[in-house]
């Protein structure tokens, strides 16, 4: 009896983990779809953040040459810094502490996101 | 639509009058209808999914209170307890996005989504609001933002347009990523058709051949389909983002 009681014991242990397990599945698979939602969304987003900088530096400094009559000149300087505005804005996504204050809510101090 | 062996991958994105003489005479194109189709769906879609009212929800107002619910949860996470306000705008924005880059999937239909005319508008209605709300709770502390805190006085000049830069080319970015995102998968949609028009035309091992597009295509439809509801869903997020910026103090 005590022989045969045991290992049915240790069956239906097994038996109930397993059942709980079923019933509630860990926390991360019900919040799958917005996690990875959001993944995805910030890899299709840093490519543009990245050119749109680019473009407005771009736009801005041919518009002012265009205007003032300065040909190159507003224009290279815009290019250059439409090109750390872009760097800028990729960093300001990955950086580490980025996707927390993105979640947190209030800014952290250290400027604009 | 491509025809023979040129392929006219840009067409589809012509605007003709639709409706025949009184659309020519109002100037009235696919693009506003098929923005007036995807109101309606969302507003029909809305209204026969809460029309029961039930408290035990059936599978239609249990899809739109889900709906509800993944926007309400977007505003109010993200942008904390003043999103509430905000809520039906993202509401509105992301379900005419998400409308109109499905609806523009369907046969014979338009994406208004692409054109850059339709999201620069979009994209600058955002950001607008968030200057007018920026300005509204944080005053003139709003143009504090422009140099970042605790960077040296000496750098002011290069750092200061290289924030207003940053700041300006956020429209820029919202309208072109969704533009991009709509025109590259329609081209490659009607590439791949011209594809099996034109292999079709080569004969018997042509026309087996030719079925290699069509597969490639039904991958891309399952590929479109994604982007559609991701691209609406980055656009509303942002959207959130921005606000976030402008409420805190």
């Amino acid at each position: 009896m005590d022989k045969d009681n045991d290992p049915s014991d240790e069956s239906f242990d097994r038996r109930l983990e397993a059942a709980r397990e079923r019933m509630n599945p860990p926390a991360p698979a019900a919040r799958d779809t917005g996690g990875t939602l959001s993944d995805l969304g910030l890899v299709i987003r840093s490519g543009t953040e990245l050119v749109s900088a680019l473009v407005v530096g771009v736009a801005i400094g041919w518009g002012l040459d265009h205007w003032l009559h300065t040909k190159p000149w507003f224009l290279i300087v815009f290019s250059l810094l439409g090109g750390v505005a872009g760097v800028l804005n990729v960093w300001r996504l990955v950086r580490p502490d980025a996707i927390n204050t993105e979640a947190d809510g209030p800014d952290d101090g250290s400027g604009r996101i | 639509m491509a025809a023979g062996s040129s392929i006219d991958a840009l067409g589809q994105f012509e605007l003709h009058p639709v409706l025949g003489a009184l659309g020519e005479s109002l100037r009235f194109s696919q693009s506003p209808m098929m923005m007036i189709v995807a109101a309606i769906v969302v507003l029909a879609f809305l209204y026969v999914g809460m029309r029961p009212a039930a408290v035990v929800p059936g599978r239609l107002q249990s899809a739109a209170e889900m709906c509800y619910d993944f926007i309400h949860n977007m505003a109010v996470d993200t942008i904390g307890p003043e999103g509430r306000a905000f809520f039906p705008f993202v509401f509105t924005l992301f379900f005419f996005i998400l409308a109109g880059n499905y609806l523009g999937l369907l046969p014979f239909s338009f994406a208004f989504t692409s054109h850059i005319a339709v999201t620069l508008a979009l994209a600058l209605m955002v950001f607008c609001l968030s200057i007018i709300v920026s300005l509204k709770v944080q005053g003139a502390k709003f143009f504090a933002h422009f140099m970042p805190a605790g960077a040296p006085k000496a750098l002011a000049p290069l750092l200061i347009p290289i924030e207003i830069l940053s700041f300006l080319s956020r429209p820029v970015s919202l309208s072109i990523r969704l533009f991009a995102n709509m025109v590259a998968g329609h081209v490659m949609f009607d590439m791949f058709a011209a594809f099996t028009i034109m292999l079709a035309g080569l004969g018997f091992f042509g026309d087996i051949i030719a079925v290699g597009p069509v597969v490639i295509n039904i991958a891309l439809m399952a590929l479109e389909l994604l982007v559609g509801a991701l691209q609406a869903y980055v656009f509303a997020i942002l959207t959130c983002i921005y606000l976030r910026e402008a409420v805190a103090h």
